[in-house]
C-alpha cells in the first residue's frame, strides 16, 4: 500500500550534519519534499517533510529515524491565535522557527502570521495560557 | 518647592490631579526636566503583568453542617492541594500547587495543565471550584469528609496575598547547553540560541522608585484588577544589590509582598499559567502610583528601558548550580529590541512579562487617579533601603547526620 505523510522531524543536536534525509530515499525508497527546514550544524534542528513510500517502507524509515533519536511528530492541519487568551507575554516567540510568532515594535504586541506558520505545533505547549491552539 | 501627599490627594479629589504613566514619564522629564515636571506632573502610574510564582490565595470557605475541621487534614481544591494547617475552614492556596495525580516532570517535559493559579484564576472569573476534604473529626467538629461546590460570591473572605511580587530587575535567561531546557523563565533554546526576560522595565514598579521612597507598607496599589495594599517587603528583598550610578539596581533587588481583596478582582489581571517542563503558576497584573513629591522622585520615575540593565545568566548551568557567575549585562532597550549580544553571539531576546499589558495596568491606574477613585496612601512604615545591608542569603550547608530525627 501506497502512503504519504506529512510529518516534523525534530533533530538532536548531534544528528544534525548527517545525511539522513538522503538515506530515507537510497536505503527505504521513500520519496521526499522538504516544505520547511530549520536546521543548522551545532543546534538542534527541525524539519517538516512530506513522505510518501510504500507503508511498510515509511514504517522502517520512521523506525530508523526514531534510532537515530530524531523526534517524529505528525503535522497537523492548522494552527490558531485565540486573542481571547494571549497577554502578549512573547513567551511563544523563542521557541517558533519561523518567525510565523513576532512581536510589533515598539508595542510589544504578538503577531501570527499564519502564511510563515509550518505547524510544527512547538508554540503550543510553550504558551503558559494555552492561546496557541492546534486544529486537527 | 515640594509637595505633599495631601495636596496630591486633594487634587485627585477635585479632579485637579495631572497623573502620567511612567512610560509617558520618560519623555516629559527629558523634555521639561526634573524640576519643572515635579511642578506640572502629581502622580506617576506603573504597572506590570508576568508571572509571579510566589503568589496564592487565603480564604474562609464557611461551616458547612456539621462541622468540620481542615486543620491536620487533607484539602483540596479542583484536585490541587491547599494549605489547610490553620483554623477549621481558613485555607491558602498557592499558584505552584499541584494535583496528586498531575504526572509532573514523569514525561519530561511536563505540561502542568492546572493548578493553584488556575484555581485563583476560576475563582475570580466566578466558576465554581470544588473543595474536597478529608479531616480526623473532633468532639466540635465532627465531620470527616466534605465535597462541596464553592465560589468566589459565596465564600466568606478570600483574599490575594501574594509573599513575593514586583522584583526589582530581574535575570535575563539563557541556555549555554547542548539541550533545550524548560525553566520558570520559559523555553531556552540551546547554543544561547534565545534569551529570555521578565521584567516591564521602565513601567515596572519598584525600578520607578528605586530607594523605596514612596512605596512602603500600607501602600494603597492595583492588584489583580482590584484594590489592594503593600503589606511588608516581599520574600528574598535584597536591597543592597549593586546598582548603577542612577541608584537603580543591576539585578534582582527589592521585592513586595501584597495583599487584596480577590472578590473586587478580574480573571484578566490574576492568569493561570503553566510553564512547559517548570510547573504551574500565576500570571499577576500588579500597579503602583507614585507621588511626584520633589525633582528627585520626578528624576527617578523618568527611569527608562536604556538606563536598566539586567544580568544575563546561564540557566542550564549557573543558575541551578546557585553559582554567582553573570555572563554580561545588557539593557532592557536592547532586549527589547528583540536581539542581544551574548558572548559575540546575536541571540533573539522574548520577554515572559506582557508590556501591553503592563501599560494597560499602568492606563487603568491613571483613569481611577484621574476620575477620582484612587487616592494615594503614604507608608506607614518604609521598606528596608540600600543602607539596611539586606541581602537574600543562601541556605547553610547543614545537612544532618545520619541517623538523626529532627527533634
Ligand atoms: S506552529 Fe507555532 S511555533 Fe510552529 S511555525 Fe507555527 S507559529 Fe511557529
Ligand atoms: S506565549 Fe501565548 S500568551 Fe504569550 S504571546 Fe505567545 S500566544 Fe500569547
Amino acid at each position: 500500500m501506497q502512503v504519504s505523510h506529512r510529518i516534523v522531524l525534530h533533530f538532536p543536536r548531534a544528528v544534525t550534519g548527517e545525511p539522513i534525509i538522503y538515506r530515507l530515499a537510497k536505503d527505504y525508497g521513500l520519496m521526499f519534499n522538504i516544505l520547511k527546514a530549520s536546521v543548522s550544524p551545532q543546534e538542534e534542528g527541525l524539519m517538516v517533510l512530506e513522505l510518501s513510500g510504500r507503508d511498510t517502507d515509511f514504517q522502517h524509515g520512521a523506525a530508523y529515524l526514531k534510532e537515530r533519536g530524531i523526534r517524529l511528530q505528525p503535522l497537523v492541519q492548522d494552527i490558531r491565535k485565540n486573542d481571547d487568551r494571549c497577554v502578549d507575554c512573547g513567551a511563544c516567540v523563542g521557541v517558533c522557527p519561523t518567525e510565523a510568532l513576532t512581536l510589533e515594535r515598539p508595542t510589544m504586541r504578538l503577531l501570527f502570521d499564519p502564511d510563515k506558520c509550518v505547524v510544527c505545533g512547538e508554540c503550543v505547549p510553550c504558551c503558559p495560557v494555552n492561546a496557541m491552539e492546534l486544529q486537527f | 518647592m515640594a509637595k505633599t501627599l495631601e495636596e496630591i490627594n486633594n487634587k485627585i479629589r477635585t479632579g485637579q490631579v495631572v497623573v502620567v504613566t511612567a512610560e509617558e514619564m520618560v519623555d516629559i522629564v527629558a523634555e521639561k526636566g526634573p524640576k519643572e515636571a515635579s511642578r506640572t506632573i502629581d502622580v506617576v502610574t506603573t504597572g506590570t503583568f508576568g508571572p509571579m510564582c510566589s503568589s496564592g490565595a487565603m480564604m474562609n470557605v464557611g461551616h458547612p453542617s456539621p462541622r468540620i475541621k481542615l486543620g491536620g487534614g487533607q484539602v483540596r481544591l479542583n484536585r490541587v492541594r491547599a494549605y489547610d494547617g490553620l483554623a477549621a475552614v481558613d485555607l491558602y492556596v498557592g499558584a505552584t500547587a499541584l494535583p496528586d495525580e498531575d504526572p509532573r516532570n514523569s514525561v519530561f517535559p511536563g505540561e502542568f495543565r492546572y493548578g493553584g493559579g488556575h484555581v485563583i484564576e476560576d475563582l475570580v472569573a466566578g466558576r465554581r471550584v470544588l473543595l474536597e476534604a478529608a479531616a480526623y473529626g473532633t468532639d466540635c467538629y465532627p465531620r470527616r469528609e466534605l465535597a462541596a461546590w464553592i465560589t468566589l460570591d459565596e465564600i466568606n473572605e478570600a483574599y490575594l496575598f501574594n509573599p513575593r511580587n514586583g522584583y526589582q530587575n530581574y535575570n535575563v535567561a539563557v541556555n549555554r547547553s547542548s539541550r533545550t531546557i524548560y525553566t520558570y523563565m520559559g523555553t531556552l533554546q540551546p547554543q544561547l540560541a534565545s534569551a529570555n526576560y521578565c521584567s516591564a522595565g521602565q513601567l515596572s514598579p519598584l525600578l520607578n522608585d528605586p530607594h523605596y521612597r514612596t512605596i512602603g507598607l500600607g501602600s494603597r496599589i492595583f492588584l489583580g484588577g482590584g484594590v489592594g495594599y503593600v503589606v511588608w517587603q516581599g520574600t528574598q528583598h535584597s536591597p543592597a544589590a549593586p546598582r548603577n550610578e542612577k541608584g537603580v539596581p543591576m539585578a534582582g533587588a527589592g521585592t513586595l509582598a501584597v495583599l487584596g481583596d480577590m472578590k473586587h478582582m478580574a480573571a484578566a489581571w490574576l492568569r493561570g499559567a503553566s510553564f512547559r517542563g517548570y510547573g504551574a503558576t500565576l500570571i499577576v497584573g500588579l500597579g503602583i502610583p507614585i507621588p511626584v513629591l520633589d525633582e528627585d522622585i520626578a528624576a527617578h520615575t523618568a527611569v527608562s528601558d536604556a538606563d536598566i540593565v539586567a544580568p544575563v545568566v546561564d540557566y542550564s548551568g549557573a543558575y541551578p548550580q546557585r553559582q554567582p557567575d553573570v555572563i554580561s549585562r545588557v539593557t532592557y532597550a536592547d532586549l527589547k529590541s528583540g536581539e542581544i549580544q551574548v558572548e559575540g553571539k546575536t541571540v533573539p531576546a522574548t520577554p515572559l512579562s506582557s508590556y501591553p499589558r503592563a501599560k494597560d495596568i499602568a492606563e487603568t491606574l491613571k483613569g481611577w487617579i484621574a476620575q477620582g477613585e484612587f487616592e494615594l496612601t503614604a507608608p506607614v512604615q518604609a521598606i528596608p533601603g540600600a543602607d539596611s545591608g539586606m541581602m537574600m542569603g543562601p541556605m547553610p550547608d547543614n545537612p544532618p547526620q545520619t541517623p538523626e530525627s529532627p527533634q
